[in-house]
């Protein structure tokens, strides 16, 4: 009882300042006891990692702030085409965990690039592979850094600007000192932080409207009021304000089916999830932490749909055709930050929340779903509170992850690879942490700057790497005859005719104005051209090949060497 | 056997349950959740329309099943074959 009432005498700021200060706090610690001593604990923890806190950091890495703040609220908005991501975003494991995870971990060097050089016996190769991964690296890094700006300025109402240099010294703080066991394990206190944030929220509101406390099963049962399916229901609501059926969609089959599979082979090929398999001691512990690490990750995504749709049903109820002034206190609470607006076109003092455009008064952020989704609920303040930890624990786990790989590329792809091989140990790892540095530093720049393209790239990081990692590793493992000019040729080509298309039909850069979506190729978009890019590198490497010479005899003994699981050493740099 | 063949045996059988689990994997997200979606919907269990159940939810438990499946028959494998050192 007493606790009961502290816990309510608490207001939802004070919590949030409460909650940030004991989750931050919690990751200095970590850091500081998981310090790297060498360039093998820096690059890839030490290579002892147990399969399940791998997966729990890998889970954590990969759940971005676009995963927790902002997923539920595009399915909210897009219904059945919000499966793009569900399925594009999982599915992708399963890819690593059959095709590249053990193969990799075999293999037993420290970065994707390392891989390319080596298989590809080629430098040109190394170099091509670098700039891939640096191009995926930072446009995805800068969304992360903006992720973290905008929870500190919406919760702890600091400026975000403030926001994401705070965000930077915490990360600069673990990341250069810990590498990646530092990351490894304050990713694991992340995860945590981020699930129980996620979930309990779900779990509330699920009970509240559906009598259920599982969010997966609640979004398909009958409503507690009586008046049957929630889908059912919000179908109705949909249709009735002009919008699509929630179950139906609005995309083409085409293109949902291109937009899954290129994130799908994306997910299977950015760098800093493939990274985090190097990390585990043995080939049966890459598959095992895959499998762990979906599970992890699955217990989020499956949660997600559930609550877009208690979220996008609530807010159809509490706004449409009520009068304006009688909005709840976070209505007002949002509109302050522009997240929600109300034009009254009509003059009625009601909302008209309706799909016609020249009708709709009400313009809604997508975040919204899941930052106020606690406060439309009215759920206690400690737990409104917990989103702006998750929130932050999401952002930074992946930022770190990304900083990492950077870090990685450029102290041990580039310097001791290719400029400088007689670098020490000891220093590559100072050239390791300064270039950690360095990428805090610009990926800080472009979250307070973000060039107005940043956005729009970040979904396309995805396509990025699906032209150009996925096919060239697939072959590499898959296809002994497969050489460096094929190879090579297929990489450059891929990532060419993303960004070429990426640059017309996403940027508009080439026409005064954005191409119609009529332009598109077989009525693909930007977001799914990366599995015409992907089939194009295949088809341009096999071509190629056909007609160069075969790798040497040494090459196709490691392809035959990484196929077999026993005798896979500790990750090394020779 | 000698050692070459044992590595070439291990690998064929390797590549026969990686291509299983990849039609699965296909068939629960490509075919179910998106292509033959329409035609699933038309079933209903409890408050959801089968597709669309298939492409929020029935794929993503199928993946996890998928890669657990894989490393059960993995392990097998490579003990089979003496690679489980």
């Amino acid at each position: 009882m007493i606790l009961d009432a502290i816990m309510t005498a608490i207001g939802v700021q004070d919590w949030t300042y409460i909650l940030v200060g004991l989750t931050f706090a919690l990751y200095i610690g970590i850091a500081i006891w998981s310090r790297a001593s060498s360039t093998k604990d820096f690059y890839v923890a030490g290579g002892g990692v147990s399969p399940w806190a791998n997966g729990m950091a890998t889970a954590a890495d990969w759940m971005s702030a676009a995963s927790f703040i902002s997923m539920a609220g595009i399915i909210s908005f897009a219904g059945y085409d919000g499966a793009v991501y569900l399925m594009g975003w999982t599915g992708g494991y399963v890819l690593l965990a059959l095709m590249l995870a053990p193969y990799l971990r075999k293999f037993g060097k420290f970065t994707v690039p390392d891989f390319i050089g080596d298989r590809y016996y080629s430098n040109t190769a190394r170099i091509v592979a670098v700039i891939c991964a640096l191009l995926v690296s930072f446009t995805y890094v800068a969304g992360q850094m903006r992720g973290v700006g905008i929870v500190f300025s919406r919760f702890l109402e600091v400026d975000i600007n403030a926001g994401v240099i705070i965000g930077m010294f915490i990360v600069l703080f673990y990341a250069v000192l810990g590498g990646m066991k530092g990351i490894t394990y304050t990713q694991v206190a992340q995860y945590c932080v981020l699930i129980f944030a996620f979930m309990v929220p779900a779990i509330f509101i699920s009970f509240q409207m559906t009598g259920n406390l599982i969010p997966q099963l609640g979004f398909g049962s009958e409503l507690t009021d009586g008046s049957g399916y929630l889908l059912d229901k919000l179908d109705g609501l949909s249709s009735e304000l002009g919008f699509s059926e929630y179950t139906e969609g609005s995309k083409s089959t085409i293109d949902v089916f291109a937009i899954t599979l290129a994130l799908m082979v994306g997910t299977a090929g950015l760098p800093h999830v493939i990274v985090r398999f190097f990390t585990v001691k043995r080939v049966r512990d890459a598959r095992k932490s895959a499998g762990i690490a979906l599970l992890l990750i699955v217990l989020l995504y499956t949660t997600a749909p559930a609550v877009a749709v208690f979220a996008r049903t609530n807010m159809i109820e509490t706004v449409s055709n009520k009068p304006y002034a009688n909005m709840p206190e976070w209505f007002k609470k949002w509109e302050t930050t522009g997240l929600i607006s109300f034009e009254d076109k009509n003059d009625d003092g009601n909302i008209q929340y309706v799909a016609d455009a020249t009708k709709n008064e009400l313009t809604v952020d997508r975040d919204i779903m899941v930052l106020a989704n606690p406060e439309i609920a009215k759920l206690p303040n400690w737990v409104i509170a917990l989103v702006a930890a998750g929130g932050l624990a999401a952002a930074l786990s992946t930022a770190a992850g990304l900083l990492l790989v950077i870090s990685a590329s450029v102290s041990h792809d580039l310097i001791k690879k290719v400029i400088k091989p007689s670098i020490s140990e000891k220093g590559e790892l100072v050239a390791a942490r300064l270039s950690a540095v360095g990428a805090v530093v610009v990926a800080g720049y472009y979250g307070i700057h973000p060039p107005g393209f940043v956005a729009a790239v970040v979904a396309l990081a995805f396509g990025l790497a699906a032209a150009s990692f996925f096919p060239a590793i697939i072959l590499g493992i898959f296809y002994k005859r497969m050489n460096k000019e094929g190879a090579i040729a297929g990489m450059v080509i891929g990532i060419v005719a993303m960004l070429l298309y990426m640059i017309k039909y996403k940027l508009g850069w080439f026409d005064d104005t954005l191409p119609d979506k009529s332009e598109w190729w077989f009525g693909i978009s930007p977001e799914g051209f990366g599995t015409v890019a992907m089939v194009l590198n295949f088809v341009v490497s096999i071509t190629i090949m056909k007609f160069t010479k075969a790798p040497p005899e040494g090459v196709q003994e490691i392809v035959e060497n990484i196929r077999i699981p026993s005798g896979a050493g500790e990750a090394s740099s020779h | 056997m000698t050692k070459k063949d044992k590595a070439k045996a291990y690998w064929r059988e390797n590549i026969k349950y990686v291509l299983i689990l990849l039609a699965i994997w296909f068939l629960v997200s490509y075919g179910a959740g998106i292509l033959f979606k329409d035609e699933l919907n038309t079933i209903k269990v409890a408050g959801f329309k089968l597709g669309f159940w298939f492409a929020q939810q029935g794929s993503m438990y199928v993946f996890v099943i998928l890669i657990f499946a894989y490393v059960h028959l993995m392990n097998k494998l490579d003990k089979k074959y003496g690679y489980d050192s």
